[in-house]
């Protein structure tokens, strides 16, 4: 394999990787705080006990969130030079602003909740975790503003060789960016809430704890539906988005070959690739694929055969990782409208087969999020900024073979081994459930009152 | 002031305050093991940066995106030349940051020793590495128009070596002497029976480094150009001159800040040695990485400033803050009682 090959799949899997533990930080710092600011409000200890068990899985996951951020950073340059070359003027801006502006906010405030207990005020202490919420979610917007720029170069001249910014607003308005940014921010929040309603599922069908984990089961089950449903719009506008601007990448993840007026959606479809036809296609609903993209009925959808084949991203990757997402995204938000009634109920624990199937959906909005990247960026392909730089050209010049594949493999061996001890810790403590000793916190928060 | 010189003042001042932060995070991390003899003792060690290691982190977060953002093409050759270096970098960084959090989340010999040994390591690579990086490139890379002429081992010579264990030195000497103001007890004992030694070898090493550095380097062209510049590695002479009276008086804190100088002056003498190179080359002056041939445009340059001169007080306002609210020592027993504690 040569450089440009190991470069990429070194990429995708530390930024892959990377996004285990980002959607869970993304939504369950904003739950850990609501908790918390609960606490703070009504006194209710049970929130308290709440805000320590969710807190302590959050940091065991915040912990991989952090030490693999790093590498992407540095891989721009270490991997892809002539892409930090070309674009560096537009595109270091908004990572160079995601760690002064979100970074410091994040890990300074984290610092302060961990071990702050004994040493400000209650109210104090829910602002910090506040504070890391609003870091988290900041950092995705820069980042994604970053991405977005790659889906979608706006603000920008070609001068001295190089993409140079001239317009910062743009980038800063981007609407890529920011669809990109609600849907994927969105998406993490969905897996929060899958993440408390599965354990707080496991421990009440256990029978243990049942008011913590009643509560916390409600508190899931509403924040995902309201985050499932919103993820779905967001989706759709961010396929509208696609449409308009990425249409090689539409026409892969729909699989339309031929540039078609009024196109049909259809509910079943399988694309033959290497025929540049579709082996399947079924139950078409007439219009609809057309009314989706452009909210028009009668618009034009442009097919793959308009573009040259070195052009196209590849096919089936792109369109089954799309259509298995949607189709996710949907149950999710059926899973959650049914946890929602299943809350209100006093008897909770009797619903037993939905609770276990709560319990094993915990990795499907990982999946999804996951598949979410591979269509975000598969779907690119072969561009890295589209329509202006293909990943090809991309690559650095200077390293070689050898220390890729040492790279590479060092990096596969090391998230390998951190991901199963965090998985296990993360098993271990949610299923050990709250610490029924609170009388130290308890304690550091009364003396503080005084 | 041209907007490359003021951004190249500004790069300097990142890395040198990441290197004044996590230094003594990194030379708390290579002397944990030394310095504490028990578990609790251990505890009592990593927990004094508990609170401030990461944030200090997000400095070379921010200083390797103030790179990219000012002066991409300087980050995409130094990242891709410097590979490998930078790679066990990052492992060292990313050991480290687990660690802590593992640390503590399973009771056994064996796992907290592995955890131990990789607060060590992921302590020690990075603060030689980034020493040999540095060195190299107040020396010059061997690099020309057709890319970068070097390997690790290349690096790995003997100024590369010299400055690895100045940063390794200046780190340790960092480390204990903030352990000598965080703690109480056996700890704080052997820190201080440390000092000693550690500051007379970081005075050997560190003349060694200021004279080589005529030889090997050209980082004084600058001074002697401009005399008045000489005031920065002479404020890193004092600095360090005067952290073992200060220490051996008990005023630790001030011996701390002293400390703190001399990393920061350190620095800067090499970053005012290479203006208005950002990395040299070794092989012909007119393939050297400066300021002007690498910089982005004027436009992010200003922007990039109006953004860096709103946040980056924020941020050190808040930082100091926390830094605040944990002032005083860290006992032993304060640790072991405390269950949110690493």
């Amino acid at each position: 394999m040569d450089v440009l090959t190991l470069s990429r799949i070194q990429f995708a899997i530390t930024a892959g990787f990377h996004f285990i533990f980002v959607p869970l930080t993304l939504g369950l710092s904003i739950l850990v705080a609501y908790m918390e600011t609960r606490y703070v409000m009504t006194g209710n200890e049970a929130y308290l006990r709440m805000t320590k068990f969710w807190g302590k899985l959050f940091l065991i996951n915040f912990a991989l969130g952090v030490v693999t951020g790093i590498t992407l950073e540095f891989q721009f340059g270490m991997n892809w030079a002539e892409y930090s070359k070309y674009v560096g003027d537009i595109f270091g801006s908004p990572l160079a602003i995601e760690a002064t502006v979100a970074f410091f906010l994040e890990s300074t405030f984290l610092g302060l909740w961990i071990f702050g207990w004994s040493r400000v005020s209650k109210k104090t202490h829910a602002f910090a975790m506040w504070m890391v919420a609003l870091g988290t979610n900041l950092s995705a917007l820069w980042i994604l503003l970053a991405n977005g720029w790659m889906q979608q170069p706006v603000g920008y001249v070609i001068n001295n060789g190089r993409a140079e910014m001239v317009d910062f607003m743009a980038l800063l308005t981007n609407p890529y960016g920011w669809t990109k940014f609600f849907h994927t921010v969105l998406s993490g929040y969905v897996v929060a809430a899958f993440f408390v309603m599965g354990v707080s599922a496991y421990h009440l069908l256990k029978g243990s704890h049942k008011d913590l984990f009643s509560r916390s089961f409600r508190i899931g089950a509403v924040f995902g539906l309201i985050s499932s449903i919103l993820v779905a719009l967001s989706g759709s506008l961010s396929a509208e988005e696609v449409a308009a601007v990425q249409p090689t990448k539409f026409a892969a993840m729909e699989a339309q070959w031929e540039t078609t007026k009024a196109a049909p959606y259809y509910l079943l479809l399988l694309p033959d690739p290497k025929n540049e036809t579709n082996a399947i296609e079924a139950i078409g609903i007439p219009n609809m694929l057309s009314l989706l993209a452009f909210r028009d009925p009668n618009a034009e959808i442009k097919g793959l055969k308009d573009f040259p084949k070195d052009l196209r991203p590849p096919v089936m990757g792109t369109f089954l990782s799309f259509k298995l997402m949607a189709g996710l995204g949907f149950l999710f938000v059926l899973l959650s409208l049914i946890a929602v009634f299943v809350s209100r109920k006093t008897d909770i624990e009797k619903y037993r087969p939905f609770l276990w199937a709560l319990v094993f959906s915990i990795p499907l909005p990982y999946i999804a999020g996951q598949l979410g990247w591979i269509v975000a960026e598969l779907g690119r392909q072969p561009w890295i900024v589209y329509g202006l730089l293909k990943t090809s050209e991309a690559v650095s010049r200077s390293i070689s073979v050898g220390e890729v594949w040492l790279s590479l493999i060092g990096f596969t061996l090391l998230y390998g081994g951190l991901g199963v001890i965090d998985v296990y810790l993360l098993t271990k403590y949610s299923k050990k459930g709250p610490d029924d000793d609170l009388s130290q916190i308890v304690n550091f928060l009364k003396a503080k009152e005084v | 002031m041209e907007f490359q010189v003021i951004w190249f003042i500004l790069w300097g001042i990142l890395w040198a305050v990441y290197f004044v932060l996590d230094g003594f995070d990194l030379g708390v991390g290579m002397l944990s093991n030394f310095i504490g003899k028990t578990d609790p003792e251990r505890r009592q060690i990593i927990n004094t940066i508990g609170p401030v290691w990461d944030g200090n982190e997000v400095w070379l977060i921010t200083a390797g995106g103030a790179t990219f953002a000012a002066f991409p093409t300087t980050y995409a050759l130094m990242f891709s030349y410097l590979y490998t270096p930078l790679l066990l970098i990052l492992f060292g960084l990313i050991f480290r940051g687990v660690a802590f959090e593992f640390r503590g989340k399973v009771e056994g010999e064996a796992w907290k020793k592995g955890w131990d040994a990789a607060i060590f390591l992921g302590s020690l690579v990075p603060a030689l590495l980034f020493g040999v990086a540095f060195g190299n490139i107040f020396q010059g890379l061997p690099m020309d128009d057709k890319g970068y002429h070097g390997s690790l081992f290349t690096l790995l010579n003997p100024y590369g070596i010299l400055t690895g264990l100045l940063f390794v030195l200046m780190f340790l000497n960092h480390g204990a002497l903030w352990l000598l103001v965080k703690t109480t007890g056996e700890v704080e004992k052997r820190a201080i029976s440390l000092i000693g030694r550690l500051w007379t070898l970081l005075l050997i090493i560190a003349v060694s480094f200021l004279a080589y550095s005529y030889f090997a380097t050209r980082l004084y062209d600058n001074f002697l150009k401009m005399p008045l510049l000489f005031v920065i590695p002479v404020v890193a002479v004092i600095a360090l001159l005067l952290i073992r009276p200060l220490a051996s008086r008990g005023l630790y804190l001030n011996a701390f800040y002293a400390s703190g100088v001399l990393i920061f002056a350190v620095v800067f003498t090499g970053v005012v040695g290479l203006f208005p190179n950002l990395i040299p080359s070794s092989i012909s002056p007119e393939y050297n990485l400066t300021i002007f041939n690498t910089s982005s445009s004027v436009y992010t340059l200003k922007i990039m400033t109006v953004v860096a001169l709103i946040f980056v007080p924020i941020v050190i306002a808040y930082q100091a803050w926390v830094y605040r609210v944990f002032r005083g020592k860290l006992g032993i027993q304060e640790v072991v009682e405390n269950k949110d504690a690493y």
